[in-house]
């Protein structure tokens, strides 16, 4: 995509083997700062992966990972977080036992001491997602959408220059998901770069000006949402061998 | 400080002004030495509390950290001549650095749950051996605090003075439970008891916030295990390395509420009164009241994972006295 804008994020050559699988393998690419882009792919292309070892959580074989200019290959996760990268995880991890306002105030202590502040940039960030009325409920006490907003708005809190969404659709049922889209989209337009993993397609046309395909661990395309939506690579890759072509018969016939 | 931060303070305050009321009003020997005795557990109980019920490393070796400050206390007096009152300073700061060795060891390497809880005992033990070994603790005779009354000796001629020494350590315990409900470190420390991975994610050293508060509880032990030398004037490897004093501690915890500021108090009062009517109707038998401990335990986890002061949280918002969750006393 177009060099205008510096990379935020700027991953080369990153790779990470379990055993024998290769679960990242030589992924390079770079996310503007700014920017609201998505990452996709198949069940098991190592989207997941991906985000543990750009955040910190898993250690890459080989490659390196710039944020802001600066290299944070190998760098724990709390320490990517201060530097201003934040996740969000597929499978929501609430702190279940305290309340909507406690879960939210650890990621705002972040960068605030006191509890009162803490506690006071959390209701703000609560009233973005629209959680402001659920604060004094128990976050296990949350029905999914709840608990996906609670995990975005705790992230948020955290005052993040690039925030990375695991799947916060997931789950999510259609009037769900079309009520989440503006709030991400406000959130980037807020100042704060946001690179998705999404598996609802609804969303990531909607919402990403620029689409990373992920298959095996391989970079097999990127583009537009509505170039990559036609790309023969990424058609085999959802759909198996040989399926690209036989779409285009079909559409020939037609 | 919030609204809620200043409401449980204020609680806190007029609890303890009662509580140093009380004494003012009680004529019976035996009902002090039972506040005081209370009050002692309570102690524990908070400091076990501090790492196990608002970081949730659940420690089965606590005994460490309270022999590390008996000793402390008995070996400075007795070898060095070392007044009692600075011992109780010396004793804080040597259980900080055991809590600090130990929680370095176990959590760098990531040990977690019953894992964590097995090394503690076995630490424990390891201190008991070693007590047990040399000549300088006494070895297996143990060690006698020479008499020597006077409040100057940390030896008090009235019960009194015991008791407002204990309540003094309870008071602080207290105001650190209160912090720990109301800062930054204490919002880490429960984010890390909650979900580590999530907490990590949020920016909090996960290592750094376990070795704190590990670190805070062992020195807050140690500072019960000066009491103890000073009120009995004896300790032995058992009474300070032993599993009952682990097992004490963390039982009033769990009993009167992990987590919160008053549950540690609440338990050890229940299990001083439980304790208190099974002597009167069955008479002395330490053994039962270990067995009455195990079931109470059982009952507990089972039916009041919260503790007492759960239960009563969850009856009170059953009968509508409380609409809104955001009360922690």
């Amino acid at each position: 995509m177009s060099d205008a804008v510096p990379p935020i994020l700027e991953v080369r050559g990153l790779q990470k083997s379990f055993g024998g699988l290769r679960a990242v393998d030589d992924v390079t690419l770079a996310v503007p700062g700014g920017s609201l882009t998505a990452l996709i792919g198949p069940n098991g292309a190592g989207k997941t992966t991906l985000f543990a070892l750009v955040s910190g959580f898993i250690t890459p074989d080989a490659g390196t990972v710039a944020f802001a200019g600066r290299q944070i290959a190998g760098l724990p996760a709390h320490l990517v977080c201060r530097a201003g990268m934040t996740r969000t995880f597929q499978i929501v991890q609430p702190f279940a036992g305290q309340t909507v306002l406690e879960n939210i105030a650890v990621g705002a202590h972040l960068h605030r001491v006191r509890q009162a502040d803490a506690q006071a940039h959390a209701r703000a960030v609560a009233a973005r997602v629209g959680l402001a009325d659920q604060l004094d409920k128990r976050a296990d006490s949350l029905p999914i959408a709840g608990r996906k907003r609670l995990e975005l708005a705790r992230a948020l809190a955290t005052d993040p220059r690039l925030l990375l969404l695991d799947e916060v659709m997931a789950g999510l049922n259609p009037s769900e998901i079309a009520e989440i889209i503006p709030i991400i989209r406000s959130i980037r337009d807020g100042g704060v770069t946001i690179l998705l993993i999404e598996h609802v397609m609804q969303a990531v046309v909607n919402l990403a000006e620029h689409v990373w395909v992920l298959s095996y661990g391989r970079l097999i395309a990127e583009g537009s949402p509505a170039a990559i939506t036609t790309d023969a690579q990424v058609i085999e890759a959802y759909l198996g061998h040989g399926a690209a072509a036989r779409m285009q018969a079909m559409q020939v016939a037609q | 400080m919030t609204p809620s931060a200043v409401r449980s303070l204020l609680f806190i305050v007029a609890f303890l002004a009662a509580m140093a009321l009380l004494p003012a009003f009680i004529r019976s020997e035996f009902w002090l030495t039972f506040l005081i005795l209370a009050l002692y557990t309570a102690s524990l109980g908070q400091a076990w509390n501090v790492l196990g019920g608002f970081g949730g490393q659940y420690s089965f070796g606590h005994a460490m950290f309270f022999g590390v400050g008996a000793y402390a206390a008995a070996v400075l007096q007795v070898r060095f001549g070392i007044n009692p009152w600075v011992t109780l300073g010396a004793a804080f700061v040597l259980g900080g650095a055991t809590g600090a060795m130990v929680g370095a060891l176990t959590f760098r390497y990531g040990l977690k749950g019953s894992y964590f809880a097995l090394v503690t005992l076995a630490f424990a033990e390891v201190f008991r051996v070693l007590a047990n070994t040399f000549e300088f603790t006494g070895a297996g005779v143990g060690m006698m605090i020479k008499l020597a009354p006077g409040a100057a000796n940390f030896q008090f001629v009235a019960k009194t003075g015991f008791y407002f020494t204990i309540l003094s350590i309870v008071a602080a315990g207290l105001m650190v439970a209160w912090w720990l409900k109301h800062s930054r470190f204490g919002a880490w420390l429960t984010a890390v008891r909650e979900n580590e991975d999530a907490a990590r994610a949020l920016g909090v050293d996960v290592f750094r916030v376990k070795l704190g508060a590990i670190t805070l509880s062992g020195a807050m032990m140690a500072t019960g295990g000066v009491f103890y030398v000073q009120m009995f004037q004896y300790i032995d490897p058992p009474l300070a390395f032993g599993a009952g004093i682990s097992v004490e501690a963390l039982l009033v915890a769990i009993v009167g509420g992990m987590g919160s500021i008053f549950g540690p108090l609440i338990g050890a009062f229940t299990l001083a009164l439980v304790n208190h009517t099974t002597t009167e109707l069955i008479g002395r038998a330490p053994a039962l009241s270990m067995a009455l401990y195990g079931l109470l335990l059982i009952v507990m986890v089972t039916f009041l994972p919260n503790g007492l002061i759960g239960g009563l949280a969850s009856l009170a918002r059953r009968l509508g006295l409380r609409q809104r969750s955001g009360g922690d006393e």
